[in-house]
């Protein structure tokens, strides 16, 4: 009987040792004389499985997770007994067939339906599974006709700001320009999010498409993707695919007999999480330093080099591909409000089952962190819950019934952003995180604007003096102010929002500032 | 113009070229302003003033500072006024409990880390930040000052003119950005990130090991006293200031000398000036302490013999001696033995009051000028073409232009602020040639690369523009309609003939300039098809045995393609000194009245001789090389020199000394005793451009006034002491301000008609022609038809120079200039200019060095077939094999030594850019360099006797 095994080349099932799995299965399979074909696939984003392996018998793909290589002589053992008793269902890795998985088969897996089913840099595997197909369709329609697919489907940007793609397309469609181009942000910093270095690892032609798709768009010939230099798996597999894509004609000159151009490169960056905000990982991109640059201009009018320039986010731009093969009705109708299609939320922190979860939007946040993370890692309680990165609100357990919907975080100050969870525990201190956000600002600040360079050196010193009681009620006004001016003075983000870890921290866990009744752990 | 001094207007963001207006309300005021404006600037401009700190008119809004931020109607939060931009109808409120909340709290935090020593520091009452302080209401600081700061930073003392205080940096980048943006030197940065964010000079160098020019646009552009001039810090903030024009280059930079009583305490660039738009260099900038050096000489002197002591004279006795020896000489060698050399330093009204003095005092044309050692084959080509001897556009036209060439030029070095324009454009993506045996700056530099480099052979420049001419007309690319309706079309029938023949194409004139022929062909057909392409050229093209011919092939490529007559295009001359233009329009050839007249012409003749009430000589008189020779011959006796220094910049040393030996009453005006001086009978004081009113004329034919902000140091200025020599000769000459010269030179030259002091104080400056046609002056010349109807094709055939390499001398020596120094360094050398340039050397290439032993830094012999010098090595790549390179700014490297005779066919400009020489390894200076140090102690000490 030949076996095909699956075992990830993702980098968290590499961290966790897939390689040595992998390594260990070619060599038991050879020392027991049996056949067997390993495919390094991608990782479906059940991270708390990893290292999942996948065998595929008789057209269905069971799973064992997580695998250690001393677990493989057993399940190899397993998988050829005749034994009722030993048969691979009794092995106590056994998770049964990987597609039936709670984790798996809750979600609405749109942008992530092919991650972690085949090798990433197969064509013919992501052109089986509809690759493509998006580009084919965009290829026969006109600029605008494609712009308004996007704009009807609702995609909103994926990145953190949620800003509506059809209408950043529209303005790079109109803005007169000889040169073009399509700037992917595949600079993924915030903390907990990896969804983005998923989709690159596990399905990059999904990525190419997308941006194929945004240059036929919007007339532009050359695309840029701005990886962060921390993903070297990523970046390996973007190339290769690059390659790949290139030499299948869905790239370079004349794409799929189109007429029309589109070339990639990769550009890696060079460590900094304000890289992140788009203009200064446009000016990093020109060979700078990494500055924001004041808006307006928008780059969509002067971006890269001052030409029209789409920046996107990886997974905006993955969704790319699926409006245009599915169609922009289909991708609406999931989610609510104005929050339309599929977010995917990385669950991450203290919590017992890590990992990407594409979801409608609507869902609330609770149905996520205890649905599908089943409580704190450590087991005590939650205490709070980050969401959007470093710059998002700390949620208290009253607001977890918040739906994940953009419009619904901003009432409550707080930002889905990229869609990052992190989880905390009861241990935690809240006042050290209102500290730390300051302080992360601090360090990852670009320094150009005034609130957010001074500001946030400013911050950390002023909540130490907080909570050393010293002159607390001026220095509690004083933050105050300083949150007001980092919010409405900031030129960017960056200091424009690490006043909502602050305030939601000194708003919903006063008690650890200090202060009169401190609290007790 | 004396004002009281007042930090010059800050509209906050550049002006929008925009024609579309647009109309808004700023704090309930209606404001009319281009598309594009900022609401920064159009608050500015409707008289409502938004505070700010990162923003200036001269650099592009950054939006860092947050101190600008206004309120919009219909508009989320709080828009910064610099980053954006008018729209119709919009409504903003600059001031409200809200923005004051928050302006305030964010200079809170500027003031967090900034040292709280306003009383004692050098920019107190002119300092941005404090006004700023004051004008958002600051009263507190309540974070205290114990967090962390900057407040211990060390300062960079290392530049010779200004500071900089790290400690009071507020890291707005205007510096960094004026060094982009205003200079384009890139030798700033902000290192580090967030707060550790500071401002750096190349990679943690110090200001003077960094690539920093010293152009000072950092220091303007600094709101604080972070970048802040010596001077300032020693004497304090200016009480008043007069605006005039800087001495140095032909660029023509306005500024306003920034006084203390009687005291220049800073020269900072004037923002109305049209040439220079607030932008400096080094020279103009800082370098102005000459002007009170100790070694200026302000009292008159006499002596018998060059071997006498000096003595100090009044100045009456120093006139009546002079122009006894003047008329004796004529008396007896005859009215034609004694003239006159005027200076392009000096202002027109001066050079003006020179002439006349020669043509009615002397009775006789021997006046000549330095124009005649630099650009009068520009004279000579431009009028022969295209009828007017003068450069066809403004500096500023260059924003516009497309395709430049820059030829025999080295802007960034020679015409720094022109240079910082030319540069901003090709940062805008214009395509440059660079025709030049050197690698200067433009071929390659941070954000700038040359297109292309064509690394001409010295003394072949014709070849190469025969040669890019041949291959527009070849391949059918100049401008039909443009030469059929606007150039004589037989002499254009006559040159296409001519200039198609195979022996100027690019494959055959190749083996003379050593230009590769694929580059000139490619160099060609950019030009001639990029757009509008503009030429700018120097020294490097007239100063040769053919530098007329190169002149006129210039004209012919421009015609030929239609590059002349509007703006973004032309002939531009990049002339050396302040006033060389203007020496020329003067009249200070032996051959033209003022406006380029003939002196044959019995009709100019008469009108000036009824003005000037004598007869004037119809023959024209001596150039400079022949007063030179005259003097040798025995003919010429008596030489009146204002303000240039021959013994040290004319060609061929040796031969000038002995001239000048033979002269029996040479009398030097001047504010040094120069190289010449020490040859001198009689010595007059002359005053600087500080001491006097008068105009200068730039390249671009720009007429801007020069005030006096401080009396004569002499008691007069030069034209006053001409005005008295005049007198002392017989004229009658009455002038009360140099307004009244300028009067007549307006009512004698149809050019100048226009011109009048009212006039320059109410523009600011004007272009000549000048006059009822054009009231205003004339940006850009021949826009209709050429100044001489239709414009001529000349007949540029190459005719190699005589100066030929041979075994004895393999190498060809050519010459130039240096940022930090001007012409013969007699001004800059005495300022602290000399830290970047302290001595001449002799380039040579890594080839050439090594095949003679050479290594950097060695003394080599230089030896010319007239002379030789000894200079240091740097073995550099920046000159190609067979070509070395100097200049010429110290006297005591006799670069002029080893230049010879050999001049321009048509104007006897000297060929200083050609010269064959053999280089060697010496130990020692040459014999030369041991006489004239010699003869310079002498004469320092026959100096000091008559100080005693």
């Amino acid at each position: 009987m030949s076996m095909t095994f699956f075992i990830p080349q993702d980098t968290t099932a590499l961290a966790l040792g897939s390689d040595s799995v992998a390594l260990t299965i070619t060599s038991e399979l050879k020392e027991r004389g049996l056949e067997g074909e390993i495919i390094r696939n991608g990782s479906r984003g059940m991270f708390w499985l990893e290292p999942l392996l996948e065998v595929e018998i008789d057209g269905s793909r069971l799973g064992f997770g997580p695998v250690k290589p001393s677990d493989v002589p057993g399940i190899l053992e397993s998988l050829n007994s005749h034994d009722k008793n030993t048969k691979p269902g009794n092995h106590p890795l056994f998770l049964g067939k990987v597609d039936q998985i709670d984790y798996l088969a809750r979600q609405q897996r749109l942008t992530f339906s092919r991650a972690g089913v085949g090798d990433p840099l197969c064509i013919e595997n992501y052109q089986r599974l509809s690759g493509f197909v998006g580009l084919t369709h965009a290829i026969k329609l006109k600029s605008q006709e494609i712009v308004d697919q996007i704009k009807d489907s609702g995609l909103r940007g994926r990145g953190g700001a949620a800003f509506p793609a059809g209408i950043k397309w529209q303005t790079v469609l109109d803005t007169a320009g000889e040169q073009k181009y399509i700037v992917c942000n595949a600079d993924e910093g915030d903390s907990g999010t990896f969804a983005d270095r998923l989709l690159m690892e596990a399905d990059p032609y999904q990525l190419i498409e997308g941006m194929a798709i945004a240059g036929l768009a919007v007339g532009a010939n050359q695309g840029y993707i701005y990886l962060r230099s921390e993903y070297p798996v990523a970046h390996k597999i973007l190339n290769q695919a690059i390659e790949r894509a290139t030499e299948a004609g869905f790239l370079g000159e004349n794409i799929c007999s189109s007429g029309n151009d589109f070339f990639l490169e990769v550009r890696l960056g060079a460590g900094a999480y304000i890289c992140g905000e788009e203009t200064s990982l446009l000016e990093s991109l020109e060979g700078k330093r990494g500055m924001v640059r004041a808006k307006p201009p928008l780059p969509a009018i002067e971006g890269l080099f001052g030409k029209p320039t789409v920046v996107n986010n990886v997974l905006t731009l993955g969704a790319v591909a699926t409006i245009l093969e599915q169609g922009s009705k289909t991708y609406k109708d999931f989610g609510m409000g104005r929050s339309r299609g599929t977010l995917a939320v990385q669950l991450a922190g203290n919590v017992k089952r890590g990992g990407v979860i594409e979801l409608a939007f609507g869902v609330t946040l609770r149905e996520v962190v205890e649905g599908f993370g089943c409580g704190t890692y450590s087991g005590r309680p939650i205490r709070a819950i980050q969401m959007g990165g470093p710059l998002g609100a700390f949620l208290p357990e009253s607001q977890w019934d918040t739906p994940l919907d953009y419009e619904s975080f901003a009432a409550i100050k707080a930002m889905i952003g990229h869609g990052g969870i992190v989880v905390f525990d009861d241990t935690v201190d809240m006042a050290a995180q209102a500290r730390f956000a300051m302080e992360f600002c601090a360090v990852e600040s670009c320094g150009k604007c005034t609130p957010c360079r001074i500001g946030a050196t400013r911050g950390v010193e002023v909540i130490d003096r907080i909570v050393q009681n010293q002159d607390r009620d001026n220095n509690l006004i004083l933050l105050t102010d300083l949150c007001d001016t980092m919010e409405l003075g900031s030129l960017c983000a960056m200091g424009g929002m690490t006043p909502f870890p602050v305030r939601s921290a000194l708003t919903y866990f006063t008690e650890d500032f200090g202060g009169e009744s401190p609290r007790e752990n | 113009m004396l004002e009281f001094y007042e930090p010059q207007l800050d509209f906050g963001t550049p002006q929008s070229d925009s024609e579309t207006l647009v109309t808004l309300i700023i704090d309930g005021i209606s404001v009319t302003v281009p598309e594009g404006t900022s609401v920064m600037r159009a608050a500015s401009e409707g008289g409502v003033k938004v505070p700010r700190l990162c923003a200036t008119d001269s650099l592009k809004s950054f939006g860092s500072c947050r101190i600008c931020l206004v309120e919009i109607e219909g508009r989320r939060g709080f828009p910064a006024s610099c980053t954006t931009a008018v729209e119709d109808g919009m409504e903003v409120r600059t001031q409200s409990d809200e923005i004051g909340k928050l302006r305030r709290n964010v200079m809170e935090l500027y003031i967090s880390d900034h040292p709280l020593d306003c009383l004692t520091c050098p920019t107190n009452g002119d300092c941005e930040l404090q006004d700023t302080a004051g004008e958002v209401g600051l009263r507190a600081v309540r974070y205290g000052f114990e967090g962390d700061n900057h407040l211990v930073a060390e300062k960079d003392e290392s530049n010779p003119y200004f500071t900089f205080d790290a400690s009071k940096c507020i890291v707005c980048s205007r510096c960094v950005r004026a060094c982009e943006e205003v200079q384009g030197t890139f030798a700033l940065t902000i290192d580090g990130r967030g707060f550790e964010s500071k401002v750096s000079a190349g990679q943690a160098e110090s200001f003077m090991e960094s690539d920093c020019v010293s152009c000072g646009a950092c220091v303007d552009a600094c709101p604080t006293a972070t970048l802040t001039e010596k001077s300032i810090i020693e004497a304090g903030k200016p009480e008043h200031s007069v605006i005039t024009t800087c001495a140095y280059c032909g660029v023509g930079c306005s500024f306003k000398a920034e006084m203390k009583g009687n005291e220049v305490v800073r020269m900072t660039p004037h923002k109305d000036g049209k040439a220079n738009e607030g932008h400096a260099c080094v020279k103009g900038r800082f370098a102005f302490g000459y002007a009170t050096h100790k070694d200026r000489i302000t009292k008159p002197m006499i002596r018998e013999s060059i071997n006498d002591a000096w003595r100090e004279v009044s100045w009456d006795e120093a006139v009546t001696y002079t122009a006894e020896r003047f008329k004796a000489i004529q008396a007896k060698h005859g009215r034609t033995s004694i003239g006159a050399i005027s200076s392009s330093r000096c202002t027109n009204e001066e050079v003006y009051l020179v002439q006349k003095m020669v043509r009615t005092g002397f009775g006789n044309n021997n006046i000549d000028t330095c124009a005649r050692v630099c650009h009068s084959p520009t004279g000579f080509g431009l009028k022969t073409t295209l009828g007017e001897s003068a450069g066809t556009q403004t500096f500023a036209s260059v924003a516009k232009a497309d395709v430049v060439i820059v030829m025999g030029a080295n802007p960034t070095e020679a015409h720094p602020v022109f240079g910082s324009r030319l540069k901003r454009r090709l940062r805008e993506g214009a395509k440059l040639i660079v025709i030049d045996p050197r690698q200067i700056e433009l071929v390659s530099a941070p954000h700038i690369k040359a297109d292309y480099h064509l690394p001409v052979r010295p003394g072949t420049n014709v070849t190469v523009l025969n040669a890019l001419a041949h291959v527009v007309v070849n391949e059918a690319l100049q401008a039909h309609d443009y030469i059929a309706e606007r150039c004589d079309t037989e002499g254009f029938n006559k040159w296409v003939t001519f200039i198609a023949d195979e022996r100027h194409s690019p494959e055959q004139t190749e083996q003379f300039s050593g230009v590769p022929a694929a580059d000139m062909r490619a160099a060609a057909r950019i030009y001639a098809t990029g757009g509008n392409g503009a030429i700018f050229y120097g020294l490097g093209v007239t100063e040769h045995s053919q530098g007329s011919t190169a002149v006129m092939a210039i004209a012919n490529l421009a015609m030929l393609t239609g590059n002349i007559g509007r703006e973004g295009v032309g002939v531009n001359p990049l002339r050396g000194q302040n006033n060389v233009q203007g020496s020329c329009d003067m009249g200070s050839f032996p051959h033209e009245l003022p406006g380029y007249r003939h002196i044959s012409s019995a009709v100019t003749r008469k009108l000036f001789e009824g003005e000037w009430g004598v007869t004037l000589d119809p023959e024209p008189g001596l150039r400079i090389p022949n007063m030179f020779d005259a003097a040798i011959d025995g003919d010429f006796k008596g030489l009146y020199c204002q303000g240039e220094d021959i013994a040290q910049s004319d060609p061929n040393t040796h031969h000038v000394e002995a001239a000048l030996k033979s002269i029996e009453c040479l009398v030097v005006q001047d504010i040094f005793l120069n190289e010449t001086a020490k040859f001198a009978h009689v010595f007059l004081p002359g005053a600087s451009f500080l001491e006097k009113d008068g105009t200068f004329t730039n390249a671009e034919r720009r007429i801007s006034r020069v005030r006096k902000t401080i009396p004569p140091l002499s008691g007069k200025a030069d034209w006053e002491g001409t005005m008295a020599l005049a007198n002392a000769m017989g004229c009658d000459m009455h002038y009360n301000h140099p307004s009244e010269i300028m009067d007549e030179i307006a009512k004698l030259t149809p050019t100048f008609n226009g011109v009048s002091y009212k006039k320059l104080d109410e523009l600011g400056s004007i272009q000549w022609p000048c006059n009822d046609h054009t009231p205003a002056g004339t940006p850009v010349m021949h826009v209709d038809e050429f100044v001489r109807g239709k414009g001529f094709f000349a007949i540029t055939e190459y005719v190699p120079t005589e100066e030929r390499v041979n075994r004895k001398f393999p190498l060809l020596l050519t010459t130039g200039r240096i940022l930090s120094q001007y012409n013969v360094g007699a001004q800059t050398r005495r300022t602290n200019n000399s830290e970047w340039h302290g001595e001449d050397i002799l380039e040579i290439h890594p080839h050439d060095a090594e095949e003679r032993g050479i290594n950097h830094g060695d003394w080599v012999g230089i030896q010319s077939r007239v002379g030789q010098t000894v200079l240091h090595a740097d073995v550099t790549s920046r000159v190609k094999p067979g070509v070395v390179y100097t200049t010429f700014h110290h006297p005591v490297s006799g670069a002029n030594v080893i230049t010879t005779d050999n001049s321009d066919w048509a104007t006897n400009c000297p060929e200083y850019k050609v010269t064959a020489v053999q280089i060697s390894k010496v130990t020692a200076p040459s014999s030369w360099q041991a006489r004239q140090k010699t003869f310079d102690t002498q004469q320092l000490q026959l100096l000091a006797k008559a100080r005693q």
